[in-house]
């Protein structure tokens, strides 16, 4: 049995876990029924040209999560961002941990999709909000919808913020020889105000894991949502982001995408402006080695006129990693005065490594300021030899112009010690000890 | 301590240098004057070993060992330091951490631990004195929006910091302000030792009013055509160019 045969099957078995007379569960089973239909997306369709999910159709996975496995916090500790204090929504093997998380309802909530899901004191918010921003007719969205069960709930109420960052940590223990995991999440900022998280996946060992995710992330007037993705995962582990933004007027939300491991990662990047003077926000920085893949899938659909998007994508790739940048940014005809902005540049350190990069503009408005950019290249050969003139050795010259290369899309991180995480993990990462920390 | 002995290098099959033959011993300085495209900025590269350009043949020696072959790194770790005419903009390094970081290399290189932090400390703070750098300078981003004579000032505090056998200057007075020439040129002189050299390689002899040489040569169709002491500059700033090249023909 294929991978898609085994969902759909399972799904009736899902069902005896759940309360199959709760309204949300209607929109499980047309989701479920869309999957069915559409199946696994193919490298035929425009949008997956680059990205094959065949080898991943092949893998008998686990598609349900079985007990909760007990982990000692200081064995994965080096995940978390642990210099500064944060609340935590921690899943192991897609259960939740309470024994490793720190949630909160003090005055803001910071808890469980589980809970938002089926308590009566969420209903309203899980009608308004719950699948209203996720494309519905996407395939894999529609099956993380259909297995909807479980994942971090957060609601920030007007002029609220939480006192401190969030973490979502999504760990797999191997425990299973091959594990499927369909993390959904839900994340809702009331007008002016305000969060930070990071979300991360980690795998704790070479099992194969898959996971298809779900974020549906609401700012409504005024609000600010930071949300930082930390990708640097096992060699087998896979994932597919499908992160949705709904913004409204004058809304801020800055997504920073860094990935740095993973067999295979797709980011699915869906930014929708439903109202004006809105900054949107999408940074990443790639580093590839072996036989990596990460494809970043982005769209920023501008409907209302006087908004700004800013997109930013470093690349640099070795060994015979592939990277794919496809950015997309639609502008409707009542836009006017959008100003968009895209650049996506890339470093290729091997022979072996590709690159597939293309801006897709559509622009139905006449008085708009829309750029884009995109560059491939090779580190440059004169300031390769300024550095080594100074005694710099050539391996460590070239991570030092990469790592400036890369550099100037974590001025926008606004959390210092997430910034300095992530340039430790960028030196690590390209391999070298630089005479300084960074 | 430096010999250069007949030198015929190029780039891409084009010939540059066509024979040059110099020494330079501890202590002195020397200026290499001349025309643009007479090979001056090819010369300071090859001596740092820039990789593009080929050595057709002669030979570099620094204190009698072959140089050639030697990565550019390796010719840093052994004395060589080349002040550059287009410093490279590095972001997100700092002036403090790359500098940090080129010493400890070095360091690194002679099986020597790294410097101490407070050591290193007191020797930036002592080096920007030098030239008239301040704090805020040193944590700005290695050459980036640097004016020309920022750009310049920082090249000589790492000369100062990584205190080099031999300098080559390489157009250090282009782009300079007379203030900013002062600067550099004051802080050049007062790394000028008996154990060290300089070579400064210039267009024109305003610098060496300030940095004074021992012997000038000039350098015309990749060939030294003349040598002298420092008259020679002057000479060569009233009657222009066109005299060398003239008398060499003749």
């Amino acid at each position: 049995m294929d991978l898609k045969d085994k969902l759909v099957s399972s799904f009736m078995a899902f069902e005896d876990g759940i309360d199959v007379n709760d309204p949300v569960h209607d929109i499980r089973s047309e989701a479920i029924k869309n999957f069915e239909t559409k199946g696994f997306p193919s490298k035929k369709e425009e949008a997956w040209k680059y990205t094959s999910l065949n080898n991943l159709q092949k893998i008998d996975f686990s598609v349900f999560p079985k007990q909760e496995s007990a982990l000692e916090y200081k064995d994965i500790k080096k995940y978390f961002l642990h210099e500064i204090d944060t609340y935590k929504i921690v899943f192991v093997d897609g259960i939740y941990s309470s024994y490793l998380s720190e949630t909160t309802h003090d005055g803001v909530d910071v808890c469980l999709m589980s809970s938002a899901l089926t308590k009566p004191m969420y209903r309203q918010i899980i009608e308004l909000y719950f699948n209203k921003i996720a494309k519905k007719e996407d395939s894999l969205t529609s099956l993380n919808t259909a297995f909807s069960k479980e994942g971090a709930y957060i609601y920030i109420p007007k002029n609220k913020a939480p006192r401190k960052p969030i973490q979502i940590l999504h760990l797999a223990t191997g425990n299973e020889a091959s594990l499927m995991l369909q993390p959904r999440n839900l994340i809702i900022a009331e007008e002016n105000a305000e969060v930070q998280v990071i979300e991360r996946h980690q795998s704790l060992t070479s099992n194969e894991v898959f996971t298809n995710s779900v974020t549906e992330i609401f700012a409504a007037k005024d609000a600010r949502v930071d949300y930082y993705k930390l990708q640097n995962d096992n060699a087998n582990a896979s994932l597919i982001d499908n992160t949705y933004i709904d913004q409204k007027d004058n809304s801020v939300v800055r997504v920073h995408t860094f990935s740095f491991g993973g067999k295979l990662t797709r980011n699915n990047l869906n930014y929708y402006q439903n109202g004006e003077r809105i900054d949107s926000t999408l940074k990443g920085i790639t580093i590839l080695d072996g036989k990596q893949h990460v494809d970043h899938y982005t769209l920023v659909h501008h409907a209302q006129p006087n908004c700004e998007s800013h997109q930013d994508y470093k690349g640099i790739y070795d060994g015979s990693s592939t990277g794919v940048f496809n950015g997309k940014i639609l502008v409707d005809k009542i836009a006017q005065k959008t100003d968009a902005f895209q650049q996506n540049n890339n470093v290729l350190i091997s022979d072996k490594a590709t690159l597939n990069t293309k801006p897709q503009l559509e622009i139905f408005a006449d008085d708009v300021k829309c750029s884009h950019g995109c560059t491939i290249g090779q580190l440059d050969e004169d300031a390769l030899f300024y550095l080594q003139s100074r005694g710099i050795p050539k391996k460590e010259a070239g991570a030092l112009l990469m790592y400036a290369f890369a550099n100037n899309v974590l001025e926008s991180v606004r959390i210092p010690e997430l910034k300095a995480r992530v340039n430790k993990l960028i030196a690590n990462k390209l391999g070298v000890r630089l005479g300084f920390e960074l | 301590m430096l010999k250069i002995n007949d030198l015929h290098a190029g780039i891409e099959g084009k010939k540059i240098l066509k024979g040059i033959n110099l020494e330079v011993k501890p202590g002195e300085v020397h200026a290499i004057m001349g025309p643009n495209g007479s090979g001056k900025s090819t010369l300071a590269s090859v001596i740092a070993g820039k990789e593009e350009f080929e050595i057709k043949k002669g030979n570099i020696e620094l204190d009698g060992e072959d140089i050639e072959e030697m990565a550019p790194e390796e010719r840093s770790h052994n004395g060589i330091f080349l002040s550059f005419q287009y410093p490279v903009e590095i972001p997100g390094v700092s002036v403090t951490n790359f500098i940090k970081t080129a010493i400890n290399e070095s360091r690194k290189a002679q099986g020597l631990e790294d410097m101490p932090a407070n050591e290193m400390l007191k020797k930036i703070r002592e080096k920007a004195e030098l030239l008239e750098i301040d704090r805020k300078f040193l944590s700005r981003s290695l050459n980036e929006g640097f004016s020309g004579g920022e750009k310049k000032r920082n090249e000589i505090f790492q000369m100062a910091m990584l205190e080099p056998k031999l300098a080559i200057l390489d157009e250090t007075d282009s782009g300079l302000d007379i203030d900013a020439l002062r600067i550099v040129a004051n802080g050049v002189n007062k790394l000028r030792g008996s154990d060290n050299a300089i070579i400064v390689i210039t267009h024109y002899q305003r610098l060496l009013d300030y940095i004074v040489p021992d012997f000038v040569h000039v350098l015309h169709d990749g060939k030294i055509v003349k040598s002298g002491g420092k008259e020679l500059a002057l000479e060569l700033e009233e009657k222009g160019y066109d005299w060398v090249k003239q008398e060499t023909v003749a």
